[in-house]
C-alpha cells in the first residue's frame, strides 16, 4: 500500500498577496508550453510561473510585479476575471505551488484549472469582481500586506481587516479540508464500479 | 419535465451519486497524448495500476515535428523523450498506441473521431481541453486534469459535479464565404471567453443541423474558448453515416444496437436549459480576432476597436495593452493588417474539409508570405494526396507538413519569431501561445489561404467571387 498521497490539507491560511491585474489570465501566461514537459520536481519549476511576464529573452528580470520585494514572497495571489482560463495544463497550479501559492482569489476562475486547484490544496475563491478590484488596490497601496483565509468558515479578511464570504462546493471543501486523494476514496466503491460495469456491458454491448 | 441530451448521456454513466452533488461517471474512453508522458511512472509508482487497458488510446502529438516521419528524426532531448516514454509505456501496460509510422498517428482530437473511437452516447476524457471537439458526435467529452487523469487511470470513473447547461440556437443560413469557426468566433464573440463557465453546451438550430460533421467539431473544439467544458450537438444521420465503417466503430447486429439507442440521444422538446443563446446564422461574416482573447474577434470587413468606447476602464485598460501586444491600432481596416506567415492546422482545423475549404482558394494562386499547411492525421494528409491538393498547395508555394500539433502551441519547433503575426486556424491567440512574442489572429482555412495569397487579412469571399466570375 502506498502511504499518503493527497495534498496538504488546507485550514487557515494568512500570508503575503500578489495582485495580478490581468483579465483572462491565460494558462499559456502562467506556464509557457515550452515548460510542460519538465519533471514536476525540476528544481528551476519556480522560475515557470508567469514566466514570459517576468524574464525577458535572455532571462533577465523585467520590472513585472511578482520580481518586486515585497510581492516576491507572496503566496496568496488576487487576480482578475477568468482566471486560468484555456488549456487543461495542471502545471498551472504545479508552478504556483512551487512558489509556495496556497489560494487563488479572483472574480472568475476556468472550470478546469478551479478543479486542478482543489486536486492540489490550492483554494480557489471566487468573489466578486468590486471586491477582487478593492483587494487589488489595498495591495498595490500597501505592499506585502497580508489576506488571511478560513477555510472552514468560508471567509477571508482583507488588508484592512474586511470580512468576505465566499462559496465552495461541499465535496471539493471536503477534499482540501482533509487533503483527500480520491483515488483512494473511489477505491472504495469498487463493487459499485464493478458493478455497473457489468450492467452496462450488457446494456451497452457495442462499447464492450 | 424533459432532459436535455447532456443530462441523458449523463445519467447513463452515473456509477455513484454523492448527496451533495457530485456524480462518480464511467469513462468509456480515455485518449491521451505525448505531454502525459509522465503518468504512466507515476501511476506506477504510487502502486496502482491501469484498470482497464483497452478503453486507453494514446498517440504522439504536441511533441511531434512536423518534420520528422519516424522518431529518429527528432532531435534528441525532451521532444523525443516524451515520444519514447509515451511508446514505452503502451507496450508495458498493453494500451492502444499509433505510432508516428502508423498512417493512424495525429492530432489526439482528430485521430478520435476518424478511428471511431469517439461515438454518440458516450463519455469520453483526454488531458486536453480542447477534448470538447468530440462532442461534435453527439457524446460527453471533457477535457481534464493529470490528477484527474491518474484517477481514471487506475479507476476508469471520475467524480465531476454536473455542470449547468446552455443552448447556442444558430437561426437562418450561413452566407457563402462563411464556415463553421467563422460561428464559433461569432458566438465566442457574443457570449465572451468566461460566458461559458460553469456549463455544457449544446449547439442547435438550422445552421447547426445543415453543417458537416467536421463542422461541428470545429464549433465544438472552441467551445472551452468560451469558458465551457464541453460542447456537444445532437446525433443526426449524418453523424451515423460519419460513424459507420470507422475501424473502431461496431459493425453488423452491434451497429443496429447503438443506432436504436443513439436515436434517442436528443433533448426533449420540453427540456429546460439554465441559459439559451440564439444567434443569427445569416448576419456571421469571415472573422478574424485582434486581440489576445479568442472573443476579440470582428468581422473582416470591420476595423480593429477604440478601447475608449470600451464600456468600462477595466476592459479599456485590458484592449489597450492587447493592442500594444499586438502592435495595432484602434480603427484601422482590418484589411489593413500584414501578416508574416500563415498556419492551416490544429485540431480546430485540419481535417480534409479543412484542407479542401484552403486549396479551393489557393487554387490557381501564389502564396505571397510563408504558409504550413499541417493535417491533423496521416490519414488526412494521405487523402488529401489522393484528391491532389498536395499539388495545388505546392503550386501555390505553401507547404505541406507531417501531421501533428505543429504551430498551433510552440514547442515542438514550428513556431513564430518574436514579433511576427499570423494568420492560423488554430483556436488560441494568447500571448506567447505559437513562440514568444508571436501575435495571432484567428481566423477560418478559407480566410487563412486568403491572407496567404494577399498578405493581409482579406474578404475570402472577393476570391470566392473572383473565381465564379
Ligand atoms: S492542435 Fe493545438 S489546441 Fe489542439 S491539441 Fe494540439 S496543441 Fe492543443
Amino acid at each position: 500500500m502506498s502511504t499518503r498521497t493527497g495534498p496538504e490539507p488546507f485550514t487557515t491560511f494568512a500570508a503575503p498577496a500578489l495582485p495580478i491585474d490581468i483579465a483572462n489570465c491565460d494558462t499559456d501566461q502562467i506556464i509557457p508550453a515550452r515548460f510542460l514537459r519538465r519533471a514536476d520536481d525540476d528544481p528551476e519549476y519556480h522560475r515557470f510561473l508567469l514566466h514570459d511576464l517576468r524574464f525577458d529573452a535572455v532571462g533577465g528580470e523585467t520590472d513585472f510585479i511578482y520580481n518586486r520585494e515585497p510581492y516576491r514572497g507572496a503566496r496568496i495571489l488576487v487576480a482578475d476575471i477568468n482566471w486560468g482560463c484555456g488549456s487543461s495544463r495542471e502545471n498551472a497550479v504545479t508552478a504556483l505551488l512551487a512558489n509556495g501559492f496556497r489560494c487563488v482569489i479572483a472574480p472568475s476562475i476556468a472550470d478546469i484549472h478551479y478543479a486542478n486547484c482543489v486536486r492540489n490544496g490550492v483554494l480557489p475563491v471566487r468573489l466578486d469582481a468590486a471586491a477582487c478590484a478593492t483587494l487589488r488596490a489595498q495591495l498595490h497601496a500597501n505592499p506585502g500586506a497580508e489576506i488571511a483565509v478560513d477555510l472552514e468558515s468560508q471567509s477571508l479578511s482583507g488588508p484592512d481587516q474586511t470580512r468576505y464570504d465566499f462559496e465552495i462546493d461541499g465535496f471539493d471543501k471536503h477534499r482540501l479540508r482533509h487533503g483527500l486523494d480520491d483515488i483512494a476514496m473511489t477505491l472504495e466503491h469498487a463493487d459499485e464500479i464493478d458493478g455497473f460495469r457489468a450492467d452496462y456491458g450488457a446494456r451497452r454491448p457495442w462499447l464492450g | 419535465m424533459g432532459r436535455t441530451l447532456f443530462d441523458k448521456i449523463w445519467d447513463d454513466h452515473v456509477v455513484h451519486a454523492r448527496e451533495d452533488g457530485t456524480d462518480l461517471l464511467y469513462v468509456d474512453r480515455h485518449l491521451t497524448h505525448d505531454l502525459h508522458f509522465r503518468a504512466f511512472a507515476k501511476l506506477e509508482a504510487a502502486g496502482r495500476h491501469l484498470r482497464e487497458p483497452d478503453k486507453l488510446i494514446a498517440v504522439p502529438d504536441h511533441s511531434v515535428p512536423t518534420t520528422a516521419k519516424t522518431v529518429a528524426d527528432i532531435p534528441p532531448g525532451e521532444m523525443r523523450e516524451a515520444v519514447e516514454v509515451l511508446a514505452a509505456a503502451a507496450d508495458r501496460l498493453g494500451f492502444t498506441h499509433f505510432p508516428l509510422t502508423d498512417p493512424r498517428h495525429g492530432i489526439v482530437h482528430v485521430i478520435g473521431p476518424e478511428q471511431g473511437l469517439t461515438l454518440p452516447g458516450i463519455f469520453l476524457v483526454c488531458g486536453d481541453s480542447h477534448t470538447s471537439t468530440h462532442g461534435a458526435l453527439g457524446c460527453i467529452s471533457l477535457g481534464i486534469g493529470a490528477t484527474e487523469i491518474q484517477h481514471v487511470l487506475a479507476t476508469q470513473t471520475l467524480w465531476q459535479r454536473r455542470p449547468k447547461r446552455m443552448r447556442v440556437t444558430v437561426t437562418g443560413a450561413l452566407r457563402p464565404g462563411v464556415t463553421a469557426k467563422d460561428v464559433i468566433l461569432a458566438t465566442i464573440a457574443r457570449i465572451g471567453t468566461a460566458g461559458g463557465t460553469g456549463h455544457a453546451i449544446e449547439y442547435a438550430g438550422p445552421v447547426i443541423d445543415a453543417m458537416s460533421v467536421e463542422g461541428r467539431m470545429t464549433v465544438c473544439n472552441m467551445t472551452i474558448e468560451a469558458g465551457a467544458r464541453s460542447g456537444l450537438v445532437a446525433p443526426d444521420e449524418k453523424t451515423f453515416a460519419y460513424c459507420r465503417g470507422r475501424p473502431f466503430a461496431p459493425e453488423g447486429g452491434a451497429w443496429d444496437a447503438a443506432l436504436a439507442h443513439w436515436r434517442t440521444l436528443r433533448s426533449d422538446s420540453d427540456a429546460v436549459f439554465d441559459t439559451e443563446v440564439e444567434i443569427d446564422g445569416s448576419e456571421i461574416a469571415p472573422m478574424v480576432t485582434w486581440g489576445n482573447s479568442p472573443q476579440w474577434a470582428t468581422a473582416v470587413t470591420g476595423r480593429v476597436p477604440d478601447p475608449g468606447e470600451a464600456g468600462d476602464a477595466t476592459t479599456a485598460e485590458t484592449m489597450r495593452a492587447a493592442l500594444d501586444y499586438m502592435d495595432l491600432r484602434a480603427g484601422m481596416a482590418l484589411s489593413d493588417i500584414a501578416v508574416d506567415k500563415v498556419f492551416i492546422g490544429s485540431c480546430t482545423n485540419s481535417r480534409i474539409e479543412d484542407l479542401r475549404l484552403a486549396a479551393r482558394v489557393a487554387r490557381g494562386r501564389r502564396a505571397v508570405v510563408p504558409t504550413l499547411v499541417v493535417p491533423g492525421s496521416g490519414l488526412v494528409k494521405l487523402q488529401a494526396e489522393a484528391e491532389g491538393l498536395d499539388d495545388v498547395f505546392r503550386a501555390a508555394g505553401m507547404e505541406l507538413r507531417e501531421p501533428g500539433c505543429s504551430m498551433c502551441v510552440g514547442m515542438n519547433g514550428d513556431m513564430l519569431q518574436p514579433g511576427e503575426r499570423s494568420a492560423s486556424t488554430s483556436n488560441r491567440n494568447f500571448r506567447g501561445r505559437q513562440g514568444p512574442g508571436s501575435r495571432t489572429h484567428l481566423v477560418s482555412p478559407a480566410s487563412a489561404a486568403a491572407a496567404a495569397v494577399t498578405g493581409r487579412f482579406a474578404d475570402v469571399r472577393d476570391l470566392l467571387e473572383e473565381d465564379d466570375a
